[in-house]
């Protein structure tokens, strides 16, 4: 009896995180979709934002997201992926032990320090040594390449890791080097892995907030170069919020909407393709 | 084709690439830390971490903001604790694959990739207006307990993975039910990996800005009940940082932060090491 209890309840519990997931889809639609509906796609998605005199269009900051995401993929997939090829395959265990809790510490710092340390080092470098305004795609992309790596080095790493051992020896029975192992082998047999992680960096990048408000410079027009000003969705959910009212915070629920709805689409990409164990 | 690298000379290029790759990795780490820490121990004194914010944050320390952040954390773990611990329970002890396990697995996981922005606006039109909560601790500490909820979600179901079958075996054969297995071998066994994910989620829940500056506001006074508006760390940082008050304080903020995070992620490491010593 007791048993039958606990089992039911426990269930109740285990559905929290699913129904709270349904909870925010819910309210995040509900406040943003009605908006929408009323100006219609086009004017949703043309590059006209003046939210105060009922502009609601949101593809500059799409543009702008998307510049961002694809910068930081520049940046984090390669010292990503080096990361947990050198850690996974040319280390020894003791390195492994020390250097697996520091990458996971960058994922611990928090954004608002990130961004910080972009405003006061990075922007001002890029300033003095491509000219411009500093706050730009650049800077973002850079920074928002260090935030997502740690996430991009546990995923590959583990899947490089469950690559069974017996897959090395016969290669290197053959007579392969190290290096052509993991280029011919375990990068096709990890592969899943490794692209469910960049996925996830991905979703990472572009729902970043913090730290791209404070270096990206938050103009609001498509950037012309890496070097220019770019506004994210993200960065006007945060700016704005704080006196928006009426429609023009069902915009900003809109632009919450779509984002949910990336982020969503990448999740279940990843999560489809790792299939969990 | 004539010109061929030679194998061996190729792994050699490629191992230093490799290791030039993570050194420069690992020293952005040592940069940020020693950059904060290089202009922010020194604003560290007794006053700074006891007195209040004055001034809007140029003067005074940030005794309100610390204990603000203690206690939306404090709500975080008290509310997503038992449901984390509860669920992965559930989907180690209760379900062996099967459509309900993949749809919990799959709520978990994709709770896990929703931006703070997100948790954000969802707190701010849940329990901000919705329930009527106002921007308060209650409300911050709510919203980031269903941000963390994930992370104590997965770090516990590899601590409940670790135990051994044995020790369940010896349980049942000795006549115990399931609920007392579970609740009195299992769980114990597994307290210490638990553990570490009830600090991880601390780890989360003190770093978070954008979640929490739009639930738990920013009001710099000291908060004398669940219901009163309260700024972060984070969020004070944030606002020193952006808004220019005052670069020194913002500096011992940051400081402050980070002194938290590396003691936080220690404990978690050390934890989590003890514990798996202690199975594998």
């Amino acid at each position: 009896m007791k048993d039958k209890i606990a089992e039911k309840i426990l269930l109740l519990i285990a559905c929290s995180a699913i129904l709270l997931l349904l909870l925010i889809t819910f309210f995040i639609f509900q406040q943003g979709l009605p908006l929408v509906l009323r100006i219609g796609f086009g004017n949703f998605f043309s590059a006209h934002w003046a939210p105060t005199r009922g502009f609601f269009g949101i593809f500059s900051m799409i543009i702008g997201s998307l510049m961002v995401t694809f910068g930081a993929l520049v940046f984090g997939v390669p010292f990503g992926l080096a990361c947990a090829v050198f850690l996974a395959e040319f280390s020894s265990s003791a390195i492994q032990k020390t250097l697996k809790p520091v990458i996971e510490l960058l994922a611990g710092i928090p954004s608002v320090v990130y961004g910080f340390i972009g405003i006061v080092v990075l922007v001002p470098f890029i300033r003095e040594s491509f000219g411009g305004p500093g706050f730009s795609v650049l800077s973002a992309s850079i920074v928002l390449g260090i935030m997502i790596m740690p996430t991009i080095v546990s995923i590959s790493y583990d899947s490089l890791i469950a690559v069974p051992k017996t897959y090395r020896e016969g290669s290197y029975a053959l007579g392969a080097t190290k290096w052509q192992t993991v280029v011919m082998l375990l990068f096709p047999a990890a592969r899943s892995g490794i692209v469910a992680g960049i996925i996830l960096g991905m979703g990472r990048a572009i729902g970043e907030t913090m730290a791209v408000i404070m270096i990206a410079g938050n103009a609001l027009k498509i950037p012309g170069s890496i070097f220019d000003s770019v506004r994210t969705l993200t960065a006007t959910i945060a700016l704005e919020l704080g006196y928006a009212a009426g429609d023009h915070r069902a915009a900003l629920f809109a632009c919450g909407s779509f984002l949910f709805l990336i982020i969503i689409i990448l999740n279940v990409i990843a999560i489809r393709i790792t299939g969990r164990k | 084709m004539g010109f061929r690298i030679e194998p061996r000379v190729n792994q050699k290029i490629a191992y230093y690439v490799l290791l030039l790759m993570t050194i420069i990795t690992v020293l952005v780490l040592f940069f940020i830390i020693g950059y904060v820490f290089k202009n922010g121990l020194g604003q560290l004194s007794f006053a700074f971490l006891t007195q209040k914010t004055m001034d809007m944050g140029k003067g005074g320390g940030i005794f309100s903001s610390i204990v603000g952040t203690l206690f939306v954390a404090l709500v975080a773990i008290v509310i997503a604790t038992p449901l984390g611990v509860g669920s992965a329970l559930y989907l180690v002890e209760y379900t062996r694959g099967g459509p309900v396990r993949r749809v919990i697995s799959f709520g978990a996981d994709c709770l896990a990739g929703v931006p703070s922005i997100i948790f954000g606006l969802f707190g701010f039109i849940f329990f901000v207006i919705h329930l009527g909560m106002g921007w308060s601790i209650l409300s911050g500490g709510l919203t980031l307990a269903v941000m963390i909820i994930p992370t104590i979600i997965r770090t516990t179901e590899e601590a409940i993975k670790a135990v051994p079958r044995s020790y369940r075996e010896i349980s049942y054969s000795l006549g115990v039910g399931k609920f007392d297995t579970i609740f009195k071998v299992v769980l114990p066994a597994s307290l210490p990996g638990i553990l570490t994910g009830v600090i991880l989620g601390i780890g989360r829940a003190v770093g978070e800005t954008a979640a929490v500056i739009f639930t738990a506001g920013s009001s710099h006074n000291l908060p004398t009940s669940l219901f009163s508006s309260t700024r972060t760390l984070a969020v004070h940082f944030y606002i020193l940082a952006r808004e220019g008050i005052s670069m020194p304080k913002a500096y011992g903020t940051a400081a402050v932060l980070i002194i938290i995070i590396l003691l936080i992620n220690f404990a978690a490491y050390r934890l989590m090491h003890r514990f798996i010593a202690r199975y594998y």
